[in-house]
């Protein structure tokens, strides 16, 4: 090798080394922490309380739509198993770098499944995402890039998947941007959804986990296709007007119906003056009221 | 090139590349850069800019957060056998007639309150960061303050802050942890879900970006209670930037909404 290559060789060396540097390690077994949306994460979401989501019309009239039958459809039977499921279900996490083997640098990062949601890939090696013509699949494709300490990943190329575990849906045009905030022993991941299709406006949900000596399981059962006996053709569902489940928030806790259909403005504090003559405060919780003990 | 001026040029990128090398592991590190001078005041030094005015974004725990929860109803919350006993007794009417119905705004639960916050330096070393829902105020203190000997506890406590460099070079880098004790007794839900005054909390104030490029503030709040808790209550909140006042809506507290 000439002098000069070398020299290259050397300088090349150290720039690529740069941006390792502002890396910080994000490996290990993290343990969810489920205080927050604990009935959303673990029993799962009354029927139809989309409080909270930025629906536009669409969104809204999939969702009300939806019984929990459409995913004994071969074809849906995996639409809870995008990555969002992260955010939405209870799981804890396993991290782990894949380095390149002749380099050492960090090719990708790995999120580790948990039952039936696929790894997460997150690209570090600078590819593109692939073209819009490209397929689409319930892991979809994820690049990843540092900021400082923080971990920003896109994800693309999803299938039509969910946003709550009742109908709330996303479609295979959503952007999910997943940020990594490790706190010393403990970390925050924030997740945006980016729909157009069937949101007004990003859709933002953080979960926090706790770095964790006991190993997180990676290798849980996939979600495999089958035949649960919904008939070839036949697709469950609820006619407009006709969801049997609206209602339910209003019974139970005193929440407006229209407070149950989510809107970006049930995201913020305004909404509060619209629907405080009409919230009527139960005289004691009667249902999910939460054993106290809180989740982890 | 002669091969003398390339031997120069290659020795200098490295030396350069080097210097650039060991200033970023500094930063990485926690410290303050090889050679760079240590900012005059933490002001100077922020890592993020968390000035201007916020709105809280409500996406998670609803229905504890945009309406009043009922009594009994503490899903998620890791509370002891003594808090569910006094959380039990909970009586809105007597709150409000007790005429002590800030109890919910206190610092643990003040950023689960839906509102606006207004953060603004008091000065080159205090973070003030006040909240139109309840009119409460916070200050954040750096470096080495101390709260007075004797300082009776309060609902929002004594904060003392630091800035937690990331180590890399983009505008939204870092975060801000803030410790909280010395708090006076409250709830973290409005529906009597109690904190002791022995009650400490840490916080991380992140700041990343929406797709569209707007700032959003993600706080994790650690809430310790050896007396209610059974472990650390772990909840976050969110806030979008605003670009002005104009929907800054100071109310007062309420006990029952």
């Amino acid at each position: 090798m000439t002098f000069h290559k070398l020299s290259l060789s050397f300088a090349t060396l150290l720039c690529v080394g740069l941006p390792a540097m502002a890396e910080i390690d994000l490996s290990g077994s993290w343990a969810s922490i489920n205080h927050e949306d604990s009935l959303e994460r673990g029993g799962g979401p009354y029927p139809a309380d989309w409080a909270g989501i930025p629906f536009n019309e669409a969104g809204r009239a999939k969702a009300l739509s939806f019984t929990q039958s459409v995913i004994s459809m071969p074809e849906r039977i995996c639409w809870f198993q995008t990555q969002w499921h992260i955010a939405a279900g209870p799981f804890s996490l396993r991290m782990w770098a894949v380095p390149d083997p002749l380099t050492g640098k960090v090719q990708a990062w790995m999120v580790g499944a948990w039952e039936t949601r696929a790894p997460m890939t997150i690209y570090m090696d600078g590819r593109p995402h692939p073209g819009k013509n490209a397929p689409h699949d319930q892991t979809g494709f994820t690049t990843g890039v540092w900021n400082g300490n923080e971990l920003i990943a896109t994800t693309t190329h999803l299938k039509t998947g969910y946003i709550r575990r009742n109908g709330a849906a996303s479609s295979d045009q959503a952007t999910i941007t997943t940020h990594f905030l490790r706190h010393g022993d403990m970390l925050t991941v924030a997740l945006l959804m980016d729909d157009p299709v069937y949101l007004t406006e990003p859709y933002i949900l953080t979960r926090s986990y706790n770095l964790s000596t006991n190993p997180v399981s990676i290798g849980g059962p996939p979600c495999i296709v089958g035949d649960e006996g919904v008939e070839s053709g036949r697709v469950p569902h609820y006619l407009p007007g006709k969801n049997p489940y609206t209602g339910e928030m209003t019974k139970y806790y005193g929440i407006p119906e229209e407070a149950e259909m989510g809107g970006a403005q049930t995201m913020y504090p305004e909404y509060r003056d619209k629907i405080k003559d009409k919230f009527k405060l139960p005289a004691k919780c009667t249902l999910n009221c939460g054993g106290g003990g809180g989740g982890n | 090139m002669q091969r003398k001026t390339l031997t120069r040029f290659c020795l200098g990128s490295l030396v350069g590349l080097l210097m650039m090398q060991a200033g970023l592991y500094a930063q990485g590190r926690g410290g303050r850069g090889g050679g760079a001078a240590a900012p005059a005041n933490a002001k100077a030094g922020a890592v993020i800019d968390l000035t201007g005015t916020w709105v809280s974004v409500i996406t998670e725990d609803w229905r504890y957060r945009m309406v009043t929860p009922s009594l009994g109803d503490f899903q998620g919350v890791p509370m002891s056998a003594e808090a569910r006993k006094v959380a039990n007794g909970w009586d809105p009417d007597k709150e409000e007639a007790s005429g002590d119905v800030c109890k919910s705004y206190g610092a643990p639960a003040l950023l689960r309150v839906p509102g606006r916050l207004r953060i603004s330096w008091q000065d080159d070393q205090t973070l003030k960061m006040e909240s139109d829902a309840g009119k409460q105020s916070r200050v954040f203190h750096f470096g080495d303050w101390k709260p007075a000997a004797g300082t009776p506890p309060t609902l929002q406590g004594d904060s003392t802050a630091e800035w937690v460099r990331g180590g890399g070079r983009g505008a939204t880098d870092g975060s801000l942890k803030v410790t909280t004790s010395n708090l006076r007794a409250g709830f973290l839900r409005k529906n009597g879900v109690p904190f002791s005054e022995k009650t400490t909390l840490t916080e991380y104030f992140d700041m990343i970006k929406e797709p569209n490029g707007d700032p959003l503030i993600v706080v994790t709040i650690v809430t310790t209670d050896p007396v209610y808790l059974t472990q650390p209550f772990v909840v976050t909140s969110q806030y979008k930037k605003e670009a002005s006042d104009a929907k800054w809506n100071p109310t007062a507290c309420s006990a029952k909404w």
